[in-house]
Formats: structure tokens, sequence, C-alpha cells
């Protein structure tokens, strides 16, 4: 690791905000073609249905329509959205085809495709499109699909596609023995990442070479290359994706959608440009959702709170396919529902149920708000079970320092082993409460003021990051002596061109302002790549910097000592000159008469782990159910900070993003598989007014031994502690009425109905 | 029909159809793609510009109906180079990420200042609710709002 730097550790303003604020970015719908064609997609109303016609014969003859295209139009089979993450066999026959044919599974399914001169004519020409499906019971809640009296899928005889389970010791033999055990259910409501930029796609074909270009890809564009090249039967280099900026993913945005085929598709059909945007409401019932999940889990612990096992079963709600990332969520319900904390014996089953709703994939800290929910909820309750002050409990059980790497539970059928990297998780915890002053707060536990119940709380959380196997980078000395850095790391808005800048500037050894650009994402820029999520691109695309900016140097240092006379060793370069030991010296535009060039890459296997602690304090109206967040604290220590500009712009965004979830958002279908929130005046997310008080501290030390620059990755901690954290404190505030939330959201209601329970 | 406005102080003349909406116009008549649409229900702000000095979603207003007026887009609030107090207070206090609320946070903003150089942070957050964020949770923005309020005090011109 590089002792010396100048960048790497400081909160630099960002480079991008430059075209941001003045209204120069460029997102995909800012795009336009000449001779381009707007497609428009007809999507079921219907949540559950067998297709007996879709009738276009009258849509194809509005003025302005070119074509009209149907599952009849993709030959057979139907290409299937692929499983990227855990592409188990078992799930294949639950994959989503990129248009329905047959059947229907859920509202906001694509049914056919217009493409016209113009956005507006093309979503007219819907309208004449008649369609005449034979309903179906909806399966409306993962409840009903248990019963597997109506089939999603009639060739397999059960709703569950998959059963995961979490195991570490020997559970039943830790419950056996147990002085206190306490069983609890609790639930999450299903919502989304909800990006401010909607989907779109701009696909050109090139008939006479036989090249696609995609504009507006996102997040793994590497991987949806190989997709899309195997469903369009071209070769993987026949297909160019491009990314320009991107509204935000948060997981959902960039992941292969239906559309990520059919746009492509039609460009090569009608052989001109098609460009295609969804609206909010489209977005709302076709993009990922996620969150929807329930357990049934118990805790067993020592008389001293010493947590001795962890056992139960989780039920997660995945819509109506298994597409791309669905299972991650799943899976890290049960593999991670221990957090921070040393459980030494698990036993945790999780299913995965296929309802009549929108299918699920990743929203930022998947599984991981749910389940730390669920756990933090439950080790409040045993805490005050047993008599033990809250963060006392949670002191006694955090992992400790000497403990690690430490392992957590083994998740089968996939086997899937994964170990704590490095931390001391009561530093974070003594600095949340500092911050927070909860020595000085404490006594308003439980207070009524005023109308008003006050309540506190403090979640200690973990964050993985940093998913293998790896990443690229290439270096370009410029021949007027300046450094281009191509990534294959994608930007969806989190600052990736300010922090590599810092990374390549520090590792070169020059200023900031003597790099031209970082270039990301895009599959024309590195050989390969792999693209952000999992809190992965500083530790991978980072360290790849690292590996390139070494090698570029050693071809630098070659080509001097060959100017200079003197061993490559010898020479120093600095201040964009390279030196000879004799005080000769070239300078680093002299060493490329042509751009010198190289890639370097990161490979790595493990993950790193973030952490840190949330503490909330509410006040809440017993009359209305209304609660008042009074004050909010978040900490997180990532190993080693890059940009604590950009890291805390990361913490107090997520949080924010996890109150919306844990008091708001909340995608409602009735029984009939109808989605009830199907606009951004249904679906509500946080506002400038909602949450005044949020303050986020980011922290380093205990570098990550597992990448040279010691960092973890940080961009999803901020979201995982708010549900429990949250409830947890609403409990305190109203432990007097015996209230204990169970499931989210607190909505006004909601809690309004436990007071009323309680009374 | 033709629709005859002024954007960002020039004469525009377009030809549009009656249901087309400004923001629509805006992006794709007159490629001003700085404007941008996150709803097109009135909702998120994103599409917010200044329609004689007032902030205005342009996804609600037909062009038709601007004839006349006088539209200021976020690039006509921003200069050839540089950055106005205005957008460098966004930057210096990382009161964006993927910048795309961000053009409809600056017209509000702007707007908002203008007709009140003196307000108080419970009022930018006020105003500023109507602009829906998904990356920054807010308190940034409303930092880089009050600390814009100076350039607005001195000549009213955000500059």
């Amino acid at each position: 690791m590089r002792t010396v730097n100048a960048f790497v550790g400081q909160p630099i303003e960002r480079l991008e905000d430059f075209r941001f604020v003045r209204g120069r970015g460029q997102y995909v719908d800012d795009l336009a073609r000449n001779d381009m064609l707007h497609a428009a997609i007809l999507r079921s109303a219907v949540a559950h249905g067998r297709i007996r016609t879709i009738d276009v014969s009258r849509a194809k003859k509005v003025p302005g329509v070119h074509a009209v295209i149907t599952a009849a139009d993709l030959g057979d089979p139907i290409p299937l959205v692929p499983m990227r993450l855990q592409p188990m066999p078992e799930f294949e026959a639950f994959g989503q085809p990129v248009m329905a044919r047959d059947k229907v599974r859920y509202v906001g399914e694509a049914l056919a495709m217009v493409l016209a001169d113009s956005a507006g004519v093309a979503e007219d020409a819907l309208s004449a499109i008649e369609v005449d499906i034979e309903p179906l019971p909806a399966v409306a809640n993962w409840q009903s699909a248990a019963k597997n009296e109506t089939l999603l899928f009639e060739n397999k005889d059960s709703n569950v596609t998959m059963k995961f389970r979490a195991v570490l010791g020997d559970a039943a033999a830790a419950f056996k023995d147990a002085p206190y055990t306490r069983r609890e259910s609790f639930s999450t409501q299903r919502h989304t990442a909800l990006p401010m930029e909607p989907r779109g796609l701009l696909a050109e074909w090139d008939a006479a070479s036989g090249r696609l270009t995609l504009s507006g890809a996102a997040k793994v564009l590497f991987a949806n290359r190989r997709i899309l090249a195997k469903q369009l039967g071209l070769a993987v280099d026949a297909i160019d994706m491009v990314e320009y900026d991107v509204g935000g993913s948060f997981g959902a945005r960039g992941e292969f959608y239906p559309e990520d085929f059919l746009i492509p598709f039609a460009a090569r059909h009608v052989g001109r440009p098609v460009k295609w945007t969804e609206d909010r409401r489209e977005h709302l019932m076709t993009m990922n959702h996620a969150r929807e999940a329930a357990c049934d889990v118990e805790i067993a612990c020592a008389r001293d709170g010493t947590i001795l096992g962890l056992r139960g079963h989780a039920f997660v709600d995945m819509g109506a396919y298994m597409r791309t990332n669905g299972a991650v969520g799943a899976r890290n319900i049960a593999q991670f529902m221990s957090g921070a904390y040393r459980v030494p014996n698990i036993d945790l089953d999780v299913s995965l149920l296929l309802t009549n709703k929108t299918p699920v994939g990743t929203y930022r800290g998947p599984g991981r708000f749910e389940t730390d929910f669920f756990r933090e909820r439950l080790l409040d309750m045993a805490a005050r079970d047993l008599g033990i002050d809250q963060i006392e409990f949670r002191r006694r059980n955090l992992v400790r320092e000497a403990d690690m790497p430490y392992k957590v539970a083994t998740i089968a059928p996939f086997e899937h082993k994964d170990e704590l990297d490095s931390g001391d998780y009561q530093v974070t915890l003594n600095r949340c409460l500092g911050e927070f002053g909860w020595a000085e707060k404490e006594k308003l536990k439980g207070k009524l003021i005023d109308g008003r119940y006050h309540g506190l709380a403090v979640c200690c959380f973990i964050e993985g990051g940093a998913a293998g196997p790896k990443e690229s980078a290439r270096l370009v000395l410029e021949t007027n002596g300046t450094l281009t850095v191509y990534m294959g790391s994608s930007g969806v808005g989190q600052g990736l061109e300010t922090a590599f800048a810092q990374i390549a500037a520090d590792a070169m050894d020059m200023p900031m302002d003597r790099i031209n650009q970082v270039f990301h994402g895009s599959t024309t820029y590195v050989s390969d790549g792999y693209g952000s999520y999992h809190s992965r691109s500083i530790v991978m695309g980072g360290s790849a910097v690292l590996d390139a900016a070494t090698k570029l140097r050693a071809a630098m240092s070659a080509e001097a000592a060959r100017r200079l006379n003197c061993g490559a060793a010898e020479v120093v370069l600095a201040d964009g000159r390279a030196t000879a030991p004799d005080g000769k010296s070239v300078s680093w535009a002299e060493l490329a008469p042509e751009p010198l060039s190289v890639e370097g890459a990161f490979s790595n296997h493990k993950h790193t782990w973030a952490y840190g602690a949330h503490a909330a304090h509410v006040a809440v109206d017993p009359k209305t159910g209304a609660v008042a967040l009074i004050d909010y604290v978040a900490v997180e220590n990532c190993g080693r900070m890059i940009n604590p500009l950009t890291l805390k712009g990361q913490l107090v965004g997520a949080v924010v993003q996890g109150l919306g979830g844990a008091f708001m958002e909340h995608l409602a279908y009735d029984e009939n598989g109808q989605l009830l929130t199907g606009s951004l005046a249904d679906y509500l997310i946080p506002t400038a007014s909602d949450f005044p008080k949020i303050r986020g501290f980011v922290m380093e030390s205990h570098p990550s031994p597992i990448n040279p620059l010691g960092a973890k990755g940080a961009g999803e901690g901020g979201i995982i502690s708010v549900g429990g954290v949250i409830a947890n404190a609403v409990a305190d505030a109203l432990r007097s009425l015996g209230v204990e939330p169970r499931d989210l959201p607190l909505s006004p209601s909601r809690v309004w109905q436990l007071v009323q329970d309680a009374k | 029909m033709p629709v005859k406005f002024e954007v960002n102080g020039k004469p525009v003349e377009v030809e549009v159809e009656p249901r087309l909406t400004l923001a629509d116009c805006l992006r794709h008549h007159l490629r001003l793609t700085g404007t941008h649409v996150g709803c097109e229900h009135g909702v998120c702000g994103s599409c917010t510009v200044l329609v004689d000095g007032a902030a205005v979603r342009s996804c609600l207003l037909l062009a038709v109906q601007a004839e006349g007026a006088k539209v200021v887009t976020v690039e006509g609030l921003s200069l050839e180079e540089g950055l106005t107090l205005l957008q460098a207070s966004f930057r210096k206090h990382h009161a964006l990420q993927c910048g795309f609320c961000t053009p409809g946070m600056i017209t509000t903003a702007h707007a908002l200042l203008s007709e009140e150089p003196d307000c108080d942070a419970d009022r930018v957050r006020e105003v500023l609710s109507g602009n829906l964020c998904r990356c920054t949770g807010y308190i940034s923005i409303v930092e880089a709002v009050l600390d814009a309020r100076s350039a607005y005090k001195r000549d009213g011109k955000g500059a």
C-alpha cells in the first residue's frame, strides 16, 4: 500500500458536478437520431390469465406506425430473462419470457410493442390493440402461494421455487438446553428502489457490419452483453453497450429486463434506431420490486444475555418469475440474520414463493434491511425480557476484534461460505452513542411530553461489499503527458469519476488536474468489466487502478531507462518528469510519442465488511399514530476512506431511503393482483420536509486485509439498520402501552392501530 | 400549431401538436435537455422551469400555453464558463449525486431565493418538498440553498 498520498482520503468536490448542475449531463432520453422510431409497450392489465388472442391489425394501420411486434414475431422458444446471480438449474423453469405468449403472470407484463414515428403515436396505437385474456385466480400473496391451490407454472407442482438453508453449529442442541427462548413473527412490505431517472434505451443496428449499439445500458454492461448476444444470436463483440449518465440504480436499474431484449430486437427488425423511455407508471409495475418478506424466528439466550442460537423460517414473495438477481435478498435474509453479532448456532430456512406480482430483484441492502429489522426487533424484546439494557445486550454479543476473520452461517444448497474480515464493532457503537448524545437523551425514554411519547433505539450493522470475481482498469498516458482512465465499473450517480481520479492521481504520483477524464461502464473501454453492485466499485475498480498504475509506471520507467541510459529501477517518476540518477530527465509527454496504454485488473473472491451503528429518537402521537423523527445518527467505518464527502453522501442518502421503507413506501396490491400504487402520488417517498435531522459520520480504521487499498464497500450501510432502529424506537416510546411493532411500514394508521390494540 | 415564446432570453417559434407538453417541447424540439422528466404527472419536480419568473412543472403545462411567456431553464441559469454561486454551493455541499433531479432543484431554489433571499431552513424545506431526490436525503440540498442566499441578497441574479 502506498503511504504517501495527496488525494485519497480528502473531501474532494466532485468532477462530474460541473455538468450536472448546469443541465449538461447526458441521460439516455436526451439522445436523438434523425431516423429513429419510438417504442411503446402494451402491458397486461390482468395479473394472471391465459392469452386467447392479441389482435394488432388495427394498430398496424394507425398513421405513423411502422411495426407492431408480439411474441409470435420473436421465434420459438421465446428468450427467457436469465438468472445472473445464483443461476441454479432449479430456477430455469420459472424464467420470464421477454414477451408473454401463452400466459400472463403479473400486471405490467409485456404483451406487444408498437414502433412509430413519435412516442405519442406509439402510445395511441397501443389502445388499438385488442387483447383477449381468460382470467385465472390471482395468487396475491405468499400465504396463498404456499397453498399451491393455484399454480403460476402448471408444469411444476409448487409455487415454491427454492428453499435455502443457513446453518452454523448445532441449533437443535443449543435450543434444547437454552434457559431463555422467544419466538416471534415479523414482516416487511414490498417496496422498490425508485431511481429518479426512468429506464430508457436507444438501440442502433448496422446491417452492413452486423453490429448493434445499445445506449442507456447500466450497472452490469458486460454481463448483459453476454445475455443479449446469446438471445440475438450475435457474437459478443458485435455488440457495444454504451453507458451515459445514469440517474440512480440502487440495485434495480441496469439489471437485464425484458425491454433489454425487445428494444434491440426491434431495431434489427425494422433496420432503424429505436428509442424507448418508460413512464413512471410503467416503472412502478415493471422495474424490480423488493423487500416483501416474513419470518417466524426464535432466539435462544443464556441468562446473562449471551446469544446461543437463532432458528426459524423466512418466506420471500418473489413475484411472478425468477429473474436476474432475484434470489440475493432471500439468501441474505438467511445468511446474514446474525449480522454483527456472535451467534454460534444457526438454522434458518428461507422459502422463495411465486405470486402474481412484479418480479423482485435487489434493492440497496437486499435482504439485509429485512433481516436486520427482524433481528434487531427480536434483540430488543429479548433484552427487555432478560432485564438487560439494550446497549449492554448488544455489547456482549457483538463480534469481537479478536474473532476476526469471523465465519458466518453457510448457505445451502450452493454451499456459500463467508467470513467477516476486520474491525472493532464496539468503536462504531460508542461513536454513534456519543454523537447521538445517548446519555443526555436517555431520560426521555418512554416519557409522555406534550402529548407525544419519546423513544430511543440503537442498532449495529455490517455491510457486505466487493463482490468478485474481478474488475478491470485501463490507464493511458497521452502524448501530452496527461492521463486518461478507463474503467469496467459503472457509474450510477455515486461519483466514481472523482473517486477513481483520486486513486489514479495518487497511484501515479501526479496532480488530479492532469487526469483528462475517467471513462466508465461502456463495453468499449476495457476488455472485460464487471460493473457496480454489492458496494464493489471502490474496492474492485480502485484496486484495478492500482494494478494498472503499477504496470504503467513500470512501462514508463523502462522507456525512460532506455532514453536516459540507466536502469529502470533507478528512474524516478515525479512532477511530470522521469529522472535518472545523474540528473538527466525526460518529460512524461516524451515517454509517449504514441499514447501508452496498459490494462490492470484485480481479482478477489472474498468480501469486505464495513460496519457501524444507527441511533434514532422518535416522538409518537398516540392519538394520530404519527411518528416524528427528532434525531437520527448513523456511523459507518469503511476501513479506508477515499472521499469522505461522497462517502457521507452515500450514508445520509441511504438513511433517508430507508426511512421511506420504514414509514411510507408500499407497493400495495389488491386481492386480484392489481397494483394500487401506480404513481408517485400513491407511492410515497421521502420529501425535503419529512426528515430534517439526519446526521452521518464516517470513519476509517482496521483496513480490509483483502485488497491493496484497505477499503471496504460502503454504499448500503446507511439503509440496513433503518427499519430495525425505527421500529425499536417506536416500541421504546410506547412501552408503557405494551406496543410491539412487528410489521413495516410504520404508517400513522398502523401505529394508531397498534395503540388501539394495546388498550 | 405554431407557438411563439422566449427561452433563456431568445425568441423561439415552434410548430407543435396541441397536446405536446412544454417539457417535451423544450427537450425534444428545442433540444434543451437539461430539463428532465421524471414522472409526467407533476409530482417529482425534475421538469421545473421558470415561466415569467415563477417555478412551474413543465410536464403539466402544454407548449401552446407558453405563448408569449418568458421561459428560463437550467441552461439559462448557467454561465458559459464556471458555476454560479448557487451551483457552486450545490457542489460544495455535495447536494447532488446522480444529477437527475438537480436542474429542477436549481430552478426551484433560484425562484425561491430571488423572491425570498432571507428565507430560513424550514421555508427552504417547505418549498423544496415539491422536488423529489432519491440520492441525497435532502440534508445537503437544504444546506446548499441556505449557503447560497448571500448571492441573492446582493444582486438578485445568483451569479
